[in-house]
């Protein structure tokens, strides 16, 4: 019997359902016709709610779905029905806040995508085949940045620091 | 003006919405991905090109085998450039790539060389990679290594090792097994998750040795656990010992633990100590309040996660320990109004379940203020859970009924709409009082309804119980407007009701009679017909005279036959002189197809396929037997068991077994599949032992002349019995036949053949093999119209049982009947059921039985049963079945 905690896909999707980058660990959804049906029938359930500043939960197709949103991004994570969600929302809290940390606090598809290769390592780094790897967002943007040759800026700061700047980002959005 | 322009620049802008990846084509990507062959290499350009290619794989654009080798063999020359994130690149690349096993060879040098790097990052990282491609000859050389990284200094190291064994422990579980050791160091790491990652592999590695895991639990349930994953690790693990400990009396061992994790600081590890306590099996109310304490904690805690997990899980407790739950009732109806409609959901049903009587009335407005901004997936679970607390407090059906009512006047999708009509369908049937006010409820949505099965289904139900009714006139008002205003469907089964009516009903008969004539100009053949059928037969020109029995049973009795078959043989059925004779038509209800139930992956020729055409219905079986001269004469066949495996699986031979009911004769059909290519049976047939079945005779045997490999085979063997005794007894098997070696390259056999026996497992007839499942569809009805004359009652004590549920099952499996409106469903935990049985016995006589069960404290279950049948020796026979076993 399986008892270690597994997560069955890590999903970033933008603000109308498109998969910016995904990540499944399991043979659940098959093809890519199915997966892009789960998540397009995640986007549906979950876009009208408000999982703004505290992650949120729901049943789908007797799968867990925790998520949050942040500016015009949606986090998904994926786990069975008897997984503890409390588990699974670690795992996303992790994932949300390292990506703040590797985009600077400009969590938004255009950097998303700009710096595609940092959200793909830190996918790597959190979860390996649906075993949670790290669920400390600190540790995972460290990690994934300290061998980027992308993110140069980041290496010479301090983590506190690229957490002070995130904030303030986020801090800036939300005054506009 | 100027001012709105520039602002729809700028949303013009956003809407073009800058990609870098913006019109990116494989091929293209595939041309730049020769930078990676140049002598010059530039790593961030190299790096773009693999995130390109890792953007295309990940929006499901997929590579040809031929690209995918391509890109792979140029990636590998990427591992000549020191540049540590373009190595990360080519990592992640590898992994997706998937490459075959003889691509590998390739990169398995560079990848053993980062593994013994210095540089930590190159370490974990060509662990992950290599072990994601490796196969198990490969595992054996790094296996050295492996062992060292997962005592390595460095945590990540050490982690990556650890969860690459977890993963090649599902292929190559010998080896990563003899790192128990290693793995074992790593448990008492002082980093979190190096700790969390080895207890879950050394875990997988003991899983088979219980004790091993007792043990394992036992010294770090008293040790340190530093991460708060590796301590839900550690109360899954103890709640599985527990779970298989099985200890019935005294304290439970290690509950104490579970209890001191409710007291842990991290809000994972609360949960999960509480969700294992209240999933203990047979947990006491004493052992469940701390969890539920804590559980009605979450309950108000501003983390939609945390409220979430408490409802569930008091959700499920709801079921089996109402009482336990009714003290966290008051944080549960505010959370009604909760954001998140999945957790308002939850709390509803959960109250639904838990609520007492005097409570229902506010719970019932509150949920009607709920119900507007829901979701149909949501809807129909509160319904679901409303019909059952009506059938909990029948004395509430008025506002339970209303509640109903209401929400089947607003909109909603079919299957929500169905679950309202079905509620409140079951609810007229088990609260007489509610009946009248359903039946208008019921009345009222037809008249603005716009599902066609809905409309006649109620028209069909109103029929039924309408005219049992006080005042069956005032129905008929919402039935003949169907007539005028619905499709033709519904206006043809408005007219079956209405003749129902005048059929039940003597003095309304004359006025249906009017409408009914009035039916037979509509436009429609069916609507038509009907009226006219029902004028003719109704009889007495309209006057109020009372309705022969014959009619209503010719018109509205129930068939007695699965609709499935009568179609069928309707289809076969050629016109000629002879008419259709119903009597001819199977009253078995159809088995599922054997090979269907087969697990899959197994071979398609199935056991149960004989070789022409499709299998195990009964008339292929009594086509088959029609078509043997020796058994012509043992007349009609009553029945045919489902087939019986009389062979292990993976056997040399593959055998089952039918067993087709006569009257007078049983025949026993082995189905025979010879699984060996080298073989070629000859003379096959089955030597049957009849001495532990005495009032069995053996009449005739027909063997099978050739049996080649995979070609199914049909040997028989006939008995006699007495006419009309439920003859039972055990039958021993085995299978004779003469062997002949065959050359595998030519398929020919050899001349001379050895004789051979194969034993095959016993066979027994029980009393259930002359019971047909014959399901009634309303049993009152058919219980009350076969009259008391053959009632026979008494009462049993079936001694203790593992539960009230187990023993119903086993009186309908030792019945072999088709159990009514779903009353073969025990609900958990109650001292009580009712099962209603229905079937054919030997020699078509229609059998009726209601059990009533109880069970005492000391699990002792009591039984009484009442049998009704036309036939008073069979009244008797089935008591005797009861009796003797």
């Amino acid at each position: 019997m399986e008892l270690c905690p597994c997560v069955k896909n890590i999903l970033l999707l933008d603000f109308e359902g498109k998969r910016v980058a995904a990540k499944y660990f399991c043979d659940d959804w098959p093809t890519n016709g199915a997966k892009e049906a789960f998540e397009k029938a995640v986007f549906n359930k979950t876009q009208k709610t408000n999982a703004r500043s505290e992650v949120e939960v729901t049943m789908l197709e007797n799968n867990i779905v925790v998520y949050k949103f942040v500016q015009d991004l949606h986090f998904f994570i994926t786990g069975g029905e008897e997984e503890n969600e409390i588990i699974l929302a670690t795992v996303l809290q992790g994932f949300v806040d390292a990506v703040g940390l590797l985009l600077r606090g400009n969590v938004e598809k255009r950097e998303a995508l700009e710096y595609l290769d940092l959200i793909l390592l830190c996918i790597d780094e959190i979860v390996d085949g649906g075993i949670i790897l790290e669920t400390d967002a600190n540790i995972i943007a460290g990690k994934v940045a300290s061998h980027s040759t992308v993110a140069d800026g980041l290496s010479e700061q301090t983590f506190s620091q690229a957490l002070a700047t995130a904030r303030e980002h986020l801090a800036r959005s939300l005054l506009k | 003006m100027a001012q709105p322009l520039v602002k729809k620049d700028d949303d013009r802008d956003d809407e073009a919405e800058y990609s870098p990846f913006l019109g990116i084509e494989k091929g293209a990507v595939l041309q730049e991905a020769r930078v990676f062959n140049d002598p010059q290499l530039d790593p961030r350009r190299c790096s773009q090109v693999i995130t390109k290619l890792l953007y295309l794989l990940n929006q499901g654009d997929s590579f040809t085998k031929v690209e995918a080798t391509e890109v792979f063999f140029s990636v590998t020359k990427l591992f000549q450039s020191k540049d540590l994130g373009l190595r990360r690149m080519v990592y992640l690349i590898i992994k997706e790539l998937s490459p075959s096993a003889d691509e590998v060879i390739i990169v398995t040098s560079s990848l053993m060389k980062d593994m013994n790097s210095k540089t930590d990052m190159y370490r974990a990282n060509a662990i992950r990679v290599l072990c994601r491609i490796t196969d198990g000859t490969l595992l054996t050389q790094i296996e050295r290594y492996l062992k060292q990284a997962i005592v390595d200094k460095n945590p990540v190291v050490a982690s990556a090792a650890l969860v690459s064994g977890i993963h090649l422990l599902q292929t190559n579980p010998e080896i990563v097994k003899r790192w128990s050791n290693e793995v074992q160091e790593a448990v008492q790491s002082r980093a979190a998750l190096v700790q969390f990652h080895a207890l879950a592999l050394l875990q997988q590695i003991r899983q088979n040795d219980r004790l091993a895991v007792s043990k394992l639990v036992t010294s770090l349930t008293r040790g340190t656990v530093r991460s708060p994953l590796a301590q839900c690790l550690l109360i899954r693990y103890t709640s599985q010992v527990i779970r298989e400990s099985n200890t019935q009396t005294g304290d439970r061992p290690f509950y104490d633990f579970l209890e001191s994790c409710l007291r842990h600081k991290a809000e994972m590890v609360i949960f999960e100590a509480a969700r294992a306590i209240t999933e203990l099996s047979g947990v006491t109310s004493r052992e469940l309040t701390p969890a539920i304490t804590v559980l009605q904690l979450f309950l108000s805690s501003s983390k939609p996660v945390l409220r979430f997990a408490a409802v569930r899980t008091l959700n499920k407790v709801a079921m089996t320990h109402p009482m336990a739950v009714t003290n966290c009732n008051i944080d549960m109806e505010s959370l009604i109004s909760d954001q998140n409609r999945s957790i308002a959901t939850l709390a509803i049903t959960t109250l639904l379940k838990t609520g007492n009587e005097s409570s229902v009335d506010r719970l019932m407005k509150q949920i009607t203020n709920f119900m507007s901004d829901i979701a149909d997936e949501f809807k129909i679970v509160v319904v679901e859970a409303i019909r059952s607390l009506c059938l909990k407090f029948p004395l509430k059906y008025r506002s339970l009924m209303n509640f109903l009512s209401n929400i089947l006047r607003e909109e909603g999708g079919f299957e929500y709409k169905k679950a309202i009509v079905d509620s409140i369908v079951i609810l007229i049937r088990d609260i007489p009082e509610a009946k009248e006010s359903g039946l208008l409820h019921l009345c009222e949505f037809i008249e603005d309804c716009e599902f066609t099965y809905l409309s006649t289904q109620i028209l069909h139900f109103l029929g039924i119980e309408g005219p049992k009714t006080t005042d069956p006139s005032k129905y008929i008002r919402y039935i003949y407007n169907r007539v005028h205003l619905e499709n033709a469907t519904v206006r043809a089964a408005a007219v079956s009701t209405l003749a129902k009516f005048g059929a039940m009903v003597d003095a309304l008969k004359p006025r249906i009679f009017v409408l009914l004539r009035r039916c037979i100009f509509d436009s429609d053949d069916e609507v038509r017909d009907r009226a006219t059928l029902y004028l003719n037969t109704l009889g007495g020109d309209g006057e109020v005279v009372e309705t022969d029995k014959d009619v209503k049973i010719f018109l509205f009795g129930d068939l007695d036959i699965p609709l499935v078959n009568l179609e069928t043989s309707l289809k076969n059925y050629e016109p000629s002189e002879e008419s259709f004779d119903i009597d001819s038509v199977p009253k078995e209800v159809k088995s599922q197809p054997l090979v269907e139930k087969k697990a899959p992956g197994k071979k398609p020729a199935g056991l149960g396929a004989p070789p022409a055409g499709p299998p195990s219905t009964v008339d292929a079986y009594e086509r088959l037997l029609s078509s043997i001269p020796e058994f012509s004469n043992f007349g009609k066949l009553f029945k045919s068991s489902s087939p019986v495996e009389l062979t292990e699986a993976e056997t040399e031979y593959a055998v089952n077994v039918v067993k087709h009911i006569f009257d007078r004769h049983v025949v026993f059909q082995y189905n025979c599949i010879n699984t060996i290519p080298e073989q070629l049976l000859e003379n096959v047939s089955v030597i049957v032992d009849a001495s532990e079945a005495e009032d069995f005779a053996e009449v005739t045997s027909k063997p099978v002349r050739s049996l080649p490999y995979d070609t199914p085979g049909q040997t028989f063997v006939a008995f006699e019995k007495p006419d009309g005794i439920t003859a039972v007894g055990k039958f021993s098997n085995t299978l004779r036949f003469i062997v002949k070696e065959v050359d595998p390259s030519t398929g020919e056999a050899e001349e001379d053949g050895v004789e051979d026996e194969y034993q095959l497992e016993d066979l027994e007839v029980v009393a259930a093999d002359y019971m047909m499942k014959v399901g009634v569809s309303n049993f009152r009805n058919a219980w009350e119209s076969m009259g008391e004359d053959f009632e026979r009652v008494d009462e049993y004590g079936l001694g203790p049982r593992e539960s009230l549920a187990e023993a119903v099952s086993a009186v309908i499996n030792l019945l072999g009947m088709q159990p009514c409106e779903g009353t073969e469903a025990v609900a958990t935990n109650s001292r009580s059921h009712t099962c209603l049985l229905s079937g054919v016995f030997l020699g078509n006589v229609r059998v009726l039985v209601r059990l009533q069960f109880g069970i005492e404290g000391s699990r002792d279950v009591a039984m009484k049963l009442a049998v009704r049948s036309e036939d008073e020796a069979v009244g008797d026979a089935i008591h005797d079945i009861v009796s003797c076993s």
